[in-house]
């Protein structure tokens, strides 16, 4: 059906892709590739945009920079501690979603709110839950006998709230796609096996586990990507500050404080490349693990 | 295992799927559920599993009422329409898995399987997951799954209607004799009669959730207790006239005063002038040439005048349609004895081998002989 590609047809396809090149190719394309070159500057003008030196120095900057091994840190240890539980979390209320209760509609709504609400508005919200004084995190603890814990200003203490936080944000969005997932295991199965004598644990880890995998690998991928990218919860938790003494300071953040409050675009860029290759060698991994898994 | 339904009956909301059900299942029996389809005979099946709780009557395992108990402990195996194999599982792990709930030790699970597949013919296909088996395979997988946790009923829905015309019949075979060699009570679902026929011991009949017969395949055939009965097995159909009982009791007339035959015996006295309709099977009607004298009313030994209309021959048997003055009906003649479209014949029938039944209730007016289970066919009418 379709001709062998000439030069005409060629040219004409490329009329009808102008508009999207132009624009991703403006604002995707071009700073990504920008963006590497200048991590790689190690002297230059950037009111003339001339360049004198290249190098590996930005990114032996960071190799020393303890605000980068900070961040670094602070990075892993969110990603650790948000994805798992968010992931447990979600498939948990997912399956008792799934099930036929009462007020079931009312309850998946519930749970989705956190995903389409600003980011902003629901950090103010949770400030106030944090409070040390008035909290109602601290008024619970209180109830259970447990000193109240300065959240947002002990630096032990901020990264734990942080991830407090994401984990519930996280969660409407991971539920959704587990609810979806679990719509795709047919009846049947659950029903095959009650006959086969399995009971509902045997039942989950048999049969709705195993054929939920797919759902679960797709959010774990998209849940880690999130996690390492995590910026405006930062920021709006802790007010335009990555927390007392810098203890919620995120790769993103980092990147964020070079770029715009310090102006080092070019360690900013170092940075946003070792991000991008975290995240792209975590993924690699996990399509490996997760091929493994799927393979008939 | 002795299956006894009583009363039996389930409601959705308002749609009653099965209406006070009655039956009993004796141990060892192949009995199919069969009826059009929403007659209720897939509920009556996940009732029997306990995937469904009945809101009335009783169903009793060897006599112990198991209404509450759950699927889990009915010791019952299913196949499944769709089989319902794990599909992430091989097909020795499918077959394994009730075993390892059972946490039946690995290596006397292993020699359970196998003898399974053996029974099933499957030995070679054990390491293949289900999306790499044909559909065959696949219920012989889930027979086996089925059975190797050695229930006490078998159940199994639409057997064979996911099969290809071919596989069907092989798949029938195999069925019997799986089920016949391991001795198990079983009960199946179809809507197809001609899979019931040849599969079933018995066949429960329903209709709108209710029974409607339940007795051997030919005893069914050949002694229809309703109307419903006799229209729904039989291919090609019965032929259905109206008629009324003739002066003196003793002789049917078709609609226009045409004398049929002698009522049968075994019916109960019918005054003159009451209407019936009759049933003819396309089998039962003989053939012969126009020309013979027609019929001596006194005798009322009628025969029917009518012409060939369509002839359609499917191979050993041809079935003509033929025009009478009772309207049209369906005869099946021998492909050499059939005549040709647009030949004059006349029909006769034997008294024994009409079906009356009532015009409004659909009831057989022939009496019907209560059916022991495996009772021996009618021998009556043969």
């Amino acid at each position: 059906m379709p001709d062998k590609p000439n030069l005409r047809s060629t040219a004409k396809a490329f009329v009808y892709l102008a508009p999207a090149l132009l624009v991703l190719g403006t604002f995707t394309i071009y700073p990504i590739v920008e963006s590497f070159l200048l991590s790689f500057y190690t002297d230059y003008d950037y009111f003339h945009d001339r360049v004198y030196r290249l190098g590996f120095d930005n990114y032996l900057y960071l190799l020393k920079d303890p605000e980068f091994h900070l961040a670094l840190r602070n990075t892993a240890v969110f990603v650790i501690g948000v994805v798992p539980i968010s992931i447990a979390l979600s498939l948990g209320i997912a399956l008792m979603l799934y099930r036929p209760i009462p007020l079931r509609s009312f309850f998946r709504t519930v749970y989705f709110l956190p995903t389409v609400t600003s980011v902003v508005a629901v950090a103010v919200v949770w400030r106030w839950i944090f409070h040390s004084d008035y909290g109602l995190l601290n008024f619970g603890l209180g109830l259970l006998g447990i000193q109240p814990v300065r959240w947002l200003t002990d630096p032990r203490w901020a990264l734990p709230a942080l991830i407090l936080f994401a984990i519930w944000k996280s969660l409407g969005y991971n539920i959704v796609l587990f609810l979806a997932g679990l719509s795709n295991i047919p009846e049947t199965y659950h029903l095959a096996a009650r006959l086969d004598r399995a009971g509902p644990w045997r039942r989950f880890w048999s049969i709705t586990f195993p054929l939920l995998w797919p759902t679960t690998f797709f959010v774990s991928i998209v849940s880690i990507i999130g996690a390492f990218k995590v910026f405006d919860e930062v920021y709006a938790l802790f007010g335009g500050s990555p927390g007392p003494l810098s203890s919620a300071l995120t790769l993103v953040y980092y990147i964020f404080v070079k770029f715009y409050r310090e102006q080092d675009y070019a360690v900013a860029s170092a940075a946003a490349y070792v991000l991008f290759l975290i995240t792209f060698l975590l993924t690699v991994i996990q399509l490996w693990i997760g091929r493994k898994r799927t393979a008939v | 295992m002795r299956v006894e339904l009583e009363g039996l009956s389930m409601r959705f909301g308002d749609v009653t799927a099965v209406d006070r059900l009655d039956a009993v299942i004796e141990s060892g029996e192949l009995v199919a559920l069969l009826g059009p389809s929403g007659c209720g005979k897939t509920t009556t099946l996940f009732l029997l599993a306990g995937l469904y709780r009945p809101t009335a009557g009783v169903i009793r395992f060897d006599g112990a009422v198991v209404n509450d108990v759950p699927p889990e402990r009915r010791e019952i195996g299913m196949v499944f329409q769709n089989y319902a194999l794990y599909p992430h599982m091989t097909a020795f792990d499918n077959i394994a898995f009730p075993l390892k709930v059972q946490k039946i030790p690995k290596n006397r699970r292993r020699e359970m399987v196998l003898e399974m597949a053996r029974l099933v013919r499957i030995e070679s296909l054990l390491e293949r997951k289900p999306a790499q088996l044909s559909g065959g395979q696949q219920q012989r997988v889930a027979i086996a799954r089925a059975l190797v946790k050695r229930p006490k009923l078998l159940l199994l829905d639409e057997p064979l209607s996911n099969l290809d015309a071919r596989l069907r019949l092989e798949m029938r075979e195999e069925i019997r004799r799986i089920v016949s060699n391991v001795g198990i009570t079983t009960v199946f679902v179809t809507h197809d009669q001609e899979e019931a026929m040849s599969l079933a011991d018995r066949i429960l009949l329903m209709r709108e959730g209710r029974k409607v017969q339940c007795d051997a395949p030919d005893m069914l055939y050949l002694r229809p207790a309703h109307r419903f009965v006799a229209e729904f097995l039989g291919n090609p159909p019965i032929n259905l006239l109206s008629a009324r009982v003739g002066a003196g009791g003793r002789c049917l007339l078709l609609n226009g005063g045409t004398p049929l035959t002698d009522l049968p015996e075994d019916i109960e006295p019918l005054p003159p002038e009451t209407p019936v309709v009759v049933g003819i099977r396309p089998e039962d009607f003989r053939l012969e040439a126009a020309g013979v004298a027609l019929g001596d009313p006194s005798a009322c030994r009628g025969k029917i005048a009518g012409r060939v209309a369509v002839r359609e021959t499917t191979g050993r048997e041809t079935l003509l349609r033929v025009e009478t003055c009772a309207g049209a009906v369906r005869v099946l003649a021998p492909t050499g004895k059939a005549p040709h479209p647009g030949t004059a014949v006349v029909l006769t029938v034997e008294p024994s081998a009409l079906h009356l039944f009532h015009p409004e209730t659909g009831e057989s007016l022939r009496k019907i002989p209560q059916g022991l289970p495996k009772a021996a066919s009618g021998v009556q009418l043969a």
